[in-house]
């Protein structure tokens, strides 16, 4: 037999025998591990609930924003995502709003894009119908007809809207899919007439479904020409939002430059002054969202990691305790040939163990807890294995910083001394 | 060649101010085979000497050889090495693990002297089987009798095939006729072959050693060779299950 392998199997037979005694003195001080656990248990949970809650909203946006198309981005005046300050939030709303004209001429000019679409939200309101009506939160969306290619959008029954209903002003709508069910629960809606927040309008088509989309609304919306809403109800604060499906995927950064240039050309920005306004896809959308849900991860590891410390001491306490109790049990494993290592070894494994177990509770609840908020909202499940990686490793590094000083104390023991302790 | 060879060994403490003196000189040979004891009244040293010869502590001068091996300049790890393969304890206080199962509590050095799991299963189980417990592997220590414990330490001494097996007071905490039972297993022990180097301090228990060390103020103060005394022989036969 080799040294090395007669070395690997000693040490395999030592932590087989050491997690061992740990499980046992564990079990045995069953009230005292368990509060020692409790520390741990709270920090690791803290993290695992926020990182799977995090991640459950991370799949919900990413596969909800996945459906504006791959190849489309969107001009506005507000960024979609805002952690500015007040001076760049008002730097924002001295922004002259984006207006149907300037799409106008994006559309004639930017040669490059496939689609061109504009886009205002007006109303989020009820819609009745003789047959059914709704709850107060079906949002109402002003459209040209390029919206429906840049949105990916597809007609299940009727038609979109057209340049004439813009002409004309026209008093129809397109309705989403769920919206459709909702108020015609027994046929076609096509040629019916509903009542949108009270004003009536005549149904000509109906989308196809397609799961969530626009900010989780689902297919639970309505839209009516552009010019139609902006004539009822107005210009939003917000302003309107350019919406350009680029010819082709390679095409897409060129076709970007494009429009940017012939944004700034009609909103007159000066050489050399920054755009005022805000060109975002689907891509910057996510990256935003996930720098955004990194900063939340992060703030609680750190806080979530004061909590460890703080079980640490609390692990190292006990396991001090444990060093004195033992002592005896550490004289006679000396008497019978165990080396100042193996006692360490032993002390430092039971820290772990204790700490792991702690953990792994906390792992279970977080998973669980963070889960009970996904099917709440009804989203699917997640498992946050970067989270729980990151437990594992935590527990052991705290086991070790904090059981190596209880572990020094037994190994360094005088023999003689521990036999005779009473 | 001697087994144990102990060369003018002197073993002092520092006791705040004082120093304590106690071992002063003292040189001794044991045989391979041998069955000694050490005698002597509280504070001549024997404890300390107990110590040194097993390996748990060095001395302050002198020189100390035990199976061709100088102890007497040994490191910590050395010294527990030397434990783990040359020496067998047996305690008055018998110092089972009380979480592990007898089997388990004699395993114990095999596990430090890196056996793997099943010889080390298989080597505990024949030293229980050699000591009368063949039928309580699975017992903890608090199921078992005074005598049967100190039995499972003696397994514990000699699963390991140790040079000597060295035994404090292994009968002070026992019942007379518990006494007469594991002094027996001595004996019987002894007559197979291991060296046994008994500390203690009772008259009775030294008369059954073919030799008896007297210590006396950190000095060798009487070292006899004698016969065992009549009417011995009734109580070496057959081992009795307690």
């Amino acid at each position: 037999m080799t040294m090395r392998a007669r070395h690997v199997r000693l040490w395999l037979g030592e932590l087989r025998e050491s997690v061992f005694m740990s499980l046992h003195a564990i079990a045995v001080h069953k009230l005292r591990s368990t509060l020692t656990l409790l520390g741990v248990l709270i920090g690791v949970f803290s993290i695992i609930v926020v990182s799977t809650a995090m991640r459950v909203l991370e799949q919900n946006v990413e596969r909800n924003l996945s459906q504006l198309g791959g190849s489309t981005f969107a001009v506005q005046k507000f960024p979609p995502v805002q952690f500015g300050n007040r001076r760049d939030w008002e730097k924002y709303w001295r922004r002259k709003d984006i207006t149907l004209e300037q799409g106008k001429v994006v559309e004639e000019k930017a040669t490059l894009a496939g689609a061109v679409g504009v886009e205002g939200r007006f109303w989020s309101g009820r819609v009745r119908t003789i047959y059914a009506k709704t709850g107060p939160a079906v949002a109402l969306f002003g459209e040209t007809p390029g919206s429906f290619a840049a949105h990916g959008w597809e007609i299940a029954d009727g038609r979109i809207l057209t340049t004439p209903d813009l002409d004309e002003r026209a008093a129809v709508c397109v309705l989403g899919a769920a919206l459709a069910k909702t108020i015609f629960p027994f046929g076609s809606a096509v040629g019916q007439p509903v009542k949108l927040n009270g004003i009536p309008y005549n149904v000509v088509g109906v989308l196809a479904p397609q799961g969530k989309s626009l900010g989780g609304l689902g297919d639970n919306f309505a839209l009516i020409p552009l010019t139609t809403g902006l004539g009822r109800y107005g210009l939003r604060w917000s302003g309107l939002s350019i919406l350009v499906e680029a010819r082709s995927a390679i095409g897409y950064a060129d076709c970007m430059e494009q429009v940017r240039d012939v944004l700034r050309g009609v909103r007159h920005v000066l050489p050399g002054q920054a755009d005022d306004f805000e060109i975002f896809s689907n891509d910057t959308l996510i990256g935003q969202f996930k720098s955004f849900t990194l900063a939340v991860r992060i703030g609680v590891a750190v806080v979530s990691s004061l909590a460890l410390l703080a079980a640490g001491v609390g692990i190292m306490n006990i396991m001090l305790v444990s060093v004195t109790e033992r002592t005896r049990e550490i004289g006679v494993r000396r008497a019978i040939g165990a080396r100042k290592r193996n006692i360490a070894v032993q002390f430092i494994i039971e820290a772990i163990v204790l700490c792991e177990i702690g953990g792994a509770f906390g792992t279970l609840l977080g998973v669980a807890g963070g889960n009970i908020l996904a099917w709440r909202m009804k989203l699917p499940p997640a498992l946050p294995l970067g989270g729980i990686v990151l437990a594992v490793i935590l527990c052991s590094v705290v086991g070790t910083i904090f059981g190596t000083y209880p572990a020094l104390k037994a190994a360094n023991l005088d023999p003689i001394e521990s036999l005779r302790y009473e | 060649m001697s087994l144990i060879r102990l060369e003018n060994i002197t073993r002092c403490y520092q006791m705040g101010e004082e120093t304590i003196h106690a071992l002063r000189g003292v040189s001794l040979e044991i045989e391979r085979g041998e069955y000694v004891a050490i005698m002597g009244p509280s504070g001549s040293g024997k404890s300390t000497l107990m110590n040194l010869i097993g390996c748990l502590d060095t001395p302050s001068s002198g020189g100390y050889e035990l199976n061709g091996a100088r102890v007497s300049e040994m490191d910590d790890n050395e010294l527990a090495a030397i434990r783990n393969r040359e020496i067998g304890f047996v305690f008055q206080t018998f110092n089972l693990l009380a979480r592990l199962n007898a089997l388990r509590n004699v395993e114990l050095p095999l596990v430090y002297a890196g056996v793997p799991s099943g010889e080390r299963r298989r080597l505990a189980r024949e030293a229980l089987a050699q000591v009368g417990l063949a039928d309580r592997l699975r017992h903890r220590p608090n199921q078992l009798s005074g005598g049967q414990r100190q039995r499972v330490a003696i397994a514990r001494a000699l699963v390991n095939r140790p040079a000597i097996l060295l035994a404090d007071e292994p009968t002070g905490n026992l019942d007379s006729k518990t006494g007469e039972e594991i002094m027996a297993l001595f004996v019987e022990l002894w007559r197979n072959g291991n060296t046994i180097i008994i500390v203690t301090h009772e008259e009775d228990v030294a008369r059954r050693a073919r030799r008896v060390i007297r210590l006396r103020d950190g000095g060798i103060a009487g070292d006899d060779r004698h016969k065992p005394a009549s009417g011995e022989r009734a109580v070496i036969t057959p081992v009795a299950q307690t």
